[in-house]
């Protein structure tokens, strides 16, 4: 591979490296994004609530409270532009006991004093929340109401930000794990496992868990840690329960377990937040024992029989407990995001103009392109066409006539879509973050083995080639006797 | 496509086939079977072993030759089928809305509407299997089709959680394609499956079922690389110390069918929370007028003979309905005692005529017991069995002279008989 030279590297397809990559898309850069997975969005913006925050839980002055405002208010538009489901739906915090009651009043202070109209924040009764959430447990005391509150789907809009850069320009590497960051003329040359090495005159590391560990490649000391958090996902049969975002009253540890609608009518009950070690996420029987615990803390007949899927993402950490977006000690246009937990999502819009404007203006001329297209189709746009529109794509391509996904209707001509489609979906779980198939409540048992047929046909692999999510994750080891 | 019919066929599986062939010799013949798969048949296409027909032909036949003959017979009355349609919604009003790659989306009327869509398997989700998601977990119905359609194989070495039968069928069929079988895990004291697929999956394998066991971790980052089984208590919760690791790279699930309900649901007909489907009268018809459901929608039949006789009462039925008119509920409701986990129908409808024969599972394993059915006082039947267990369906048949004149409700009941 000859060595290629970007005006910006990003390394880490999450949400923080996705919006970046896409704010600097609009500008006349070259630019591009590695990513040690096979398909982007594999690390926590992929396993997470998926909330808009209003911005009242960070500590006044801190970048968590500054972002997350604005990020707050830059999400649906920006949601709008990239065809990605957005839903302000509201937020709860719920207080069960007086003690608790006091702590809304400081919430709604602080969430004041980071820039939320106090209107947007008031403070429901016990009767006032019950006749909003009739689903809540009785002995709840009140609640703060969040009104800018919000729920988004993290994997979508990383996928759409990626892919919007693309369709504007932008490179993007998979399977580039990252191995080396070394001085050369003019910029950086970063290597990867594999012995593929790309040069860029800005490096922005937003490794995500996998941060401090490229901090260290330029030799800066910035530790991160991983925290675990276990989720269950039920079936829309379980959303009459909520259509908003609960959330218990914060203690020091957190925000704790919350019961949420999803934006595609799921209700998600989690995270826990177990320190762990290792990057792979793995639940576990306490952690999901305890998310269904507090779930009937909050909603004492929340239907736990619905549950069609459990999962863990990883959150990373840093002791500092705000967001480090700072350039390296050591290496000039090396610029470090880490320790980017929640509220990170909803700040990813905030920070990229941050970046953009603030940190790479620092080395290179920001001059907008006058050909950027910020619109991108959303991947559901199959789903959300009329009757006669959907006769009409169906009429011009058989394929969106034909259902591959029963539970979540996802259609064989969608699928081909997500591998055609910026970033291509080259295995059975990008599909699936991209289109919903197998999604639903069988889980994709009936639709895994047309969909990796699709797979096998669109990148011209046999069947024993295709991956449930790359590396060594094939589905089949052969074929019969 | 016509945008009326006398009868749709919501399922060109067993229960919709035999439904339609029901129909059309009762003298409906403008019928239209839509079926989401490229071909008729249903789930049996991909059970490829023997062991069907054993009650309905008296001879041992494969799923897709049994499917065969339901598909010739159809074939040779000219019953229209509409195959790689899959149906969207259907009303109250019996409007029946669906998509394929020929016609789009279309909407049909139908006079009446026979639910026969089957059922799906639980998933690990459902479960919550703690551990990682990596590649090789399987539904056993999933590798199954692997196997017998696709011609792959998803895995060699092998553990699978729960012992309905497909996880049986599997355990040999992955075994005869030279995969290992390490264990096959029941939560329960007792198998789900069939008795003679213990025997012939199982044993003859050599394969061991570790009953009052469960998967307790799923490991491997890519792929799986090993699981966890640990034994449980009586409650179902794993007991500390009991652990056994086995090294895999597939974990199948065989956990249990689930009636796949959600357009009944829409239709607004109502549902059993035992069977997680319609709740029906003795001819199979719904709470809305006019729709009908059998086979796996209706409720997890163990025999697929089963499946084609019940199916045949909702063909029969929903052809009544079209020529005769609508039959007024007139109902008596079903009840059954708590060892007893479900019986159906669970409404019976005394405007209908005819024998009656009640389908039903037990939810423990009993020995020298006696079922009755009762109304009030009245003893309608009464049968004594040797040995019940809840992996096979049980039947009782009441005579039509005894159903007749019943006022109260309806009452089925296992004792277990002292000291015989």
């Amino acid at each position: 591979m000859k060595n290629l030279r970007y005006d910006v590297l990003v390394i880490g397809g999450g949400v923080i490296g996705g919006t970046i990559l896409r704010k600097l898309s609009q500008y006349n850069l070259s630019v591009c994004l590695v990513e040690k997975e096979n398909d982007v969005c594999m690390g926590q913006s992929r396993a997470n609530s998926g909330i808009v925050h209003a911005g009242f839980d960070a500590a006044e002055g801190s970048l968590k409270a500054k972002f997350n405002v604005l990020g707050n208010r830059m999400m649906p538009a920006l949601a709008g532009e990239l065809g990605v489901k957005y839903r302000n739906n509201t937020s709860l915090v719920v207080a069960f006991s007086e003690e608790e009651l006091e702590i809304l009043q400081k919430l709604q202070k602080r969430g004041v004093a980071n820039g939320i109209a106090a209107e947007d924040l008031p403070i429901l009764t016990r009767e006032e929340l019950l006749a909003l959430e009739p689903y809540i447990h009785p002995a709840a005391k009140g609640a703060l109401l969040a009104k800018t509150g919000g729920i988004i789907c993290p994997y979508e809009l990383t996928i759409a930000a990626i892919g919007n850069a693309m369709d504007n320009g932008a490179k993007l590497y998979t399977d580039f794990a990252v191995c080396a960051i070394c001085k050369t003329e003019g910029g950086y040359t970063v290597t990867a496992e594999d012995g593929r090495s790309l040069q860029a005159s800005v490096v922005i590391n937003c490794a995500g868990l996998a941060s401090g560990k490229i901090a260290a490649l330029v030799g800066d000391d910035i530790p991160v840690h991983g925290r675990k958090g276990d989720y269950i996902l039920l079936d829309r049969q379980a959303h009459y329960l909520t259509d908003r975002t609960l959330f218990f009253t914060p203690t020091a540890k957190g925000k704790g377990i919350l019961v949420s609608s999803t934006v595609d009518n799921n209700i998600i009950l989690g995270p826990t937040a177990t320190e762990v070690e290792s990057d792979v996420p793995e639940t576990t029987a306490a952690d999901l024992a305890h998310v269904m615990q507090k779930a009937k803390e909050m909603c004492p007949n929340v239907p736990l029989g619905a549950a069609i899927t459990s999962f863990a993402g990883i959150r990373a950490y840093n002791e500092r407990h705000d967001f480090i977006i700072e350039e390296s000690q050591t290496a000039k246009g090396v610029f470090h995001l880490a320790g980017i937990e929640s509220p990170g999502l909803t700040s990813a819009p905030a920070i990229a103009e941050y970046v953009a404007e603030e940190l790479v203006a620092r080395y290179l001329p920001l001059v907008k392109k006058e050909n950027f297209r910020p619109e991108r189709q959303a991947d559901s746009f199959f789903r959300n066409l009329t009757t006669e529109e959907k006769n009409a794509v169906i009429q011009k391509d058989p394929a969106y006539g034909r259902m591959v996904c029963r539970c979540e209707r996802i259609t064989e001509g969608e699928i081909r879509h997500a591998v055609r489609t910026n970033p291509p979906a080259t295995n059975v779980d990008a599909v699936k973050r991209r289109t919903r198939a197998g999604m639903g409540r069988c889980q994709g048992g009936f639709c895994q083995s047309r969909v990796t047929e699709i797979l096998a046909e669109e990148l011209g692999i046999p069947m024993e080639k295709v991956t449930k999510s790359g590396g060594n994750s094939v589905l089949l080891v052969g074929k019969i006797k | 496509m016509k945008n009326t019919y006398d009868l749709i066929i919501v399922g060109g599986g067993p229960a919709g086939l035999a439904a339609a062939i029901a129909a059309y010799d009762c003298g409906v013949t403008d019928i239209l079977i839509l079926e989401r798969e490229d071909r008729p048949g249903g789930i049996l296409n991909q059970c490829i072993h023997n062991g069907f027909g054993l009650t309905r032909f008296k001879e041992s036949l494969t799923g897709p030759e049994y499917a065969g003959r339901f598909i010739a017979e159809a074939a040779k009355r000219n019953i229209p089928l509409s195959a790689g349609t899959t149906v969207l919604s259907i009303s109250p009003k019996k409007e029946v809305t669906a998509i394929n790659d020929r016609d789009g989306i279309f909407t049909v009327q139908a006079k009446a509407v026979i639910l026969a869509m089957g059922c799906r398997e639980r998933s690990r989700g459902a479960l919550n299997i703690p551990g990682t998601r990596p590649a090789g977990i399987y539904s056993a119905g999933t590798a199954q089709k692997y196997v017998n359609c696709k011609g792959y194989l998803p895995g060699k070495d092998v553990v699978i959680l729960g012992s309905g039968d497909i996880g049986l069928i599997m355990a040999r069929r992955m075994t005869l394609e030279g995969a290992k079988v390490h264990a096959v895990c029941e939560i329960m004291p007792y198998s789900s499956g069939l008795r003679r697929n213990i025997e012939q999956c199982l044993h003859d394998f050599n394969i061991p079922l570790y009953l009052n066991h469960t998967i307790t971790k799923i490991e491997g980052k890519d792929r799986v690389t090993g699981v966890v089984v640990s034994e449980v208590d009586e409650q179902k919760k794993p007991i500390a110390g009991t652990e056994m690791h086995f090294d895999c790279d597939t974990v199948l699930f065989s956990v249990g069918l689930i009636p796949e309900n959600e357009l009944t649901q829409e239709a607004g007909i109502a549902l059993s929370p035992r069977t997680k489907g319609a709740i029906v009268r003795q001819n199979r018809e719904t709470s809305v007028h006019g729709i009908f459901a059998c086979g796996n929608v209706l409720q997890v039949h163990d025999l697929v003979d089963f499946v084609s006789e019940e199916s045949e009462i909702a063909g029969k039925y929903a052809a009544e309905y079209i020529l005769k008119g609508e039959v007024p509920f007139d109902d008596i409701p079903v009840s059954h005692s708590g060892n007893i986990n479900y019986v159906l129908p669970q409404v019976i409808n005394r405007n209908i005529g005819g024998n009656v024969k009640f389908f039903f599972r037990v939810s423990n394993t009993f020995r020298n017991c006696v079922f009755r059915v009762r109304s009030g006082n009245k003893l309608l039947c009464e049968k004594k069995k040797r040995i019940a267990v809840p992996g096979e369906m049980e039947t009782l048949l009441v005579p039509a002279a005894k159903i007749a004149d019943v006022t109260e409700p309806i009452e089925i009941t296992l004792e277990v008989q002292p000291n015989e």
